[in-house]
């Protein structure tokens, strides 16, 4: 199983470096063009794109998909971004005329001050950073116990941990929530922050996924950093957690996509408007004002999208990531 | 395991020795302490929130619990009232319709669209960006959004476009025959993408050198596609389709909040009844949620294993 080879075109496609002087940039951009031109090609050869026929077949099925992509895929957002600024009584009769009565920050405004979208922003962002942070902390040390510690009772523990992965999420659900009721130490979770970190750490994925990383580490690293003395919590400190850099990245978006779309345990656990996240709070949104609650929509929506837009590369490869290691 | 058994009885007598005389110190000096220390997260956090709900949920499911009073044992009876229930075989029947709709919308379209990409030579980024953009918008925005495009109305978006070419009004979520697969065209929307990128990845790994060989034998670029690209992607294609199955199977969103599984029942599923069944006042009964989630999962279980058994000498690659 290769882990954390980057998909070579997802790496192609990097926008290339604007400097025209740099150097580097352009040497950088010919390897690129070379790697193309070598080893990575499809099923269509240069031979068959120089042949009319072909070449016009697959440009024009390349444009007709782009044409799609756009409408169905992006179109929605596009639409809900006018809604955002469209007054309520546009979007009710005419949602698809570009503004018929003129733009609106009315929407924004009620939204941000009166539904105080902001707070419940920061409340999910609050969600975010405990989940990644529990489930980087469980998948590293875990996967170093695994991976590179060994102790006699490591195997069975890989075992228990396996097993957890085909067990459907639908049998947990009933049991967390009394767990999270009724914790065997301290006192009810509900409307604590630890109801939602702590069972998002308990995912067998990201173990599994840490504890491969770190089996294709290089064993002679670790024997020098022995010989020099380190113990394990060196070691892990010093030397792994360094070079799992990569692992550690893929985790980390995967952790803040999933709690920002996870929606039925905030809901359940998390009921009281000072701990709600947005997903959650949206839901009850859904009867205000039609113009509020697209304008309260596309705020929601524009965090994960810039995040995406930034780190594009991040996503896609996880995502790329999450079939390879499925498969 | 074998191969480790006779490891260990091959092992030096002085190394055997050595074990047999391990004390809680030499445990300790060999590391063991540090490395009990290192898994404690994953042992705790595991232990509170994954290996213990599992064995919760076999015993609930034999219990009558409101979560305060002390539990009693009920045997089998959470079990004969889910099957006795009427809504059962509704509940059933629409789950499969939704899983099927989503295989039928959803399974070839993300290929189609990832071998038409993988043989872009420019803007691949640009393409797989905007197929991968409706993945990110958080489900609860996506489903009230779609919602608001769903309006019965003759002013709602859909009716307003398909109006222009002289159809509808439909009144969409509010029609037994039309609500789920509205539901489903939601769902596509939101979860194409992300197949797309699972494909798109597995396809770099083409060997070029298959291409050059079909080449050389003079075959053309749809021969090409259909004996290279396609068988490439054969294992991938097995997998994504049991893991789309057993997630759609699991669907709650979408039902909840576009229809709260009306009209009349048309779209409750089974996750939706599981989460009525314990956390609403239809129900109350945590014993027969459990024992439905866990009706559900050995069902999910069986049926990959199935799968796997039948598909076995196919997906090898």
């Amino acid at each position: 199983m290769t882990t954390v080879q980057t998909p070579s075109s997802l790496r192609t496609t990097q926008p290339a470096p604007a400097v025209p002087g740099d150097v580097d940039a352009r040497v950088r951009r010919r390897r690129r063009r070379l790697v193309i031109d070598s080893g990575e090609r499809g099923a269509l050869s240069t031979a068959d794109w120089r042949r009319p026929l072909v070449k016009h077949t697959w440009r024009s099925m390349h444009l007709v998909l782009l044409v799609l992509l756009v409408v169905w895929c992006l179109g929605p957002l596009l639409l809900l971004g006018k809604f955002a600024f469209t007054p309520t009584q546009d979007i009710q009769s005419t949602p698809l005329a570009f503004f018929p009565n003129g733009a609106t920050t009315h929407n924004v405004e009620m939204a941000w001050t009166r539904y105080h979208i902001g707070q419940f922003f920061l409340n999910t962002v609050w969600v975010a950073v405990g989940s990644w942070f529990v489930q980087v902390l469980v998948a590293t040390t875990g996967g170093y116990v695994l991976s590179v510690l060994r102790p006699a009772w490591a195997r069975a523990l890989h075992w228990a941990v396996l097993a957890t992965l085909f067990v459907p999420a639908v049998v947990l659900l009933v049991p967390l929530y009394k767990i999270v009721v009724d914790p065997p130490i301290g006192p009810s979770l509900i409307n604590s922050y630890l109801a939602v970190w702590l069972p998002a750490g308990a995912s067998a994925f990201n173990v599994v996924l840490v504890a491969r990383f770190f089996d294709s580490l290089p064993r002679e690293i670790f024997e020098a950093a022995r010989m020099d003395g380190a113990g394990p919590f060196r070691l892990f400190r010093s030397i792994v957690l360094p070079m799992s850099r990569p692992i550690v990245g893929v985790v980390s978006v995967f952790a803040v996509i999933a709690s920002w779309k996870d929606f039925l345990w905030p809901f359940l656990v998390l009921k009281s408007d000072a701990v709600k996240p947005l997903s959650v709070y949206l839901q009850s949104m859904a009867n205000v004002d039609k113009g509020t609650l697209m304008a309260a929509l596309a705020i929601s929506t524009l965090i994960p999208v810039a995040m995406f837009l930034v780190f594009q590369r991040m996503f896609l490869r996880g995502a790329g990531l999450g079939g390879a290691v499925k498969g | 395991m074998t191969t480790a058994d006779a490891v260990r009885t091959d092992r030096p007598p002085a190394l055997a020795r050595r074990e047999r005389a391990r004390t809680p110190a030499t445990w300790v000096r060999r590391g063991g302490l540090s490395s009990l220390v290192l898994a404690l997260p994953l042992l705790l956090v595991f232990g509170i929130f994954s290996w213990w709900p599992i064995v919760q949920a076999v015993v609930m499911s034999v219990q009558e619990t409101n979560l305060i009073d002390p539990p009693t044992f009920v045997g089998l009876e959470n079990f004969l009232t889910i099957f006795a229930d009427p809504l059962l075989p509704t509940v059933v029947r629409n789950t499969a319709w939704f899983a099927l709709l989503a295989l039928v919308f959803g399974y070839p379209v993300p290929l189609v669209g990832a071998v038409l990409m993988s043989e872009l030579r420019r803007r691949k980024g640009l393409y797989s960006v905007l197929a991968y953009l409706p993945v990110v918008v958080p489900p609860v925005v996506a489903v009230l959004l779609w919602k608001f495009f769903y309006d019965p109305r003759p002013e709602g978006v859909f009716n307003t476009i398909l109006g222009a070419v002289g159809l509808g009004p439909y009144s969409w979520l509010n029609d037994q025959a039309m609500a789920m697969p509205a539901l489903v065209l939601e769902a596509t929307w939101a979860a194409a993408g992300g197949t797309v990128i699972i494909y798109l990845a597995a396809l770099i790994g083409v060997p070029s050198e298959l291409y050059d060989a079909a080449e050389v034998d003079g075959a053309s670029v749809w021969r090409k596609v259909w004996h290279v690209t396609m068988p490439h992607l054969r294992g991938v294609l097995f997998i994504t389709l049991i893991l789309q199955v057993i997630g759609t199977a699991q669907v709650f969103l979408e039902p909840f909040l576009f229809t709260n599984g009306g009209p009349n029942h048309a779209t409750l599923t089974v996750m939706l009844w599981v989460y009525q069944l314990a956390f609403t006042s239809i129900g109350n009964s945590f014993g027969e949620a459990t024992a439905l989630s866990l009706l559900l999962a050995a069902f999910l279980a069986v049926m990959s294993l199935v799968y796997f058994r039948l598909t076995r000498s196919w997906s090898q690659s």
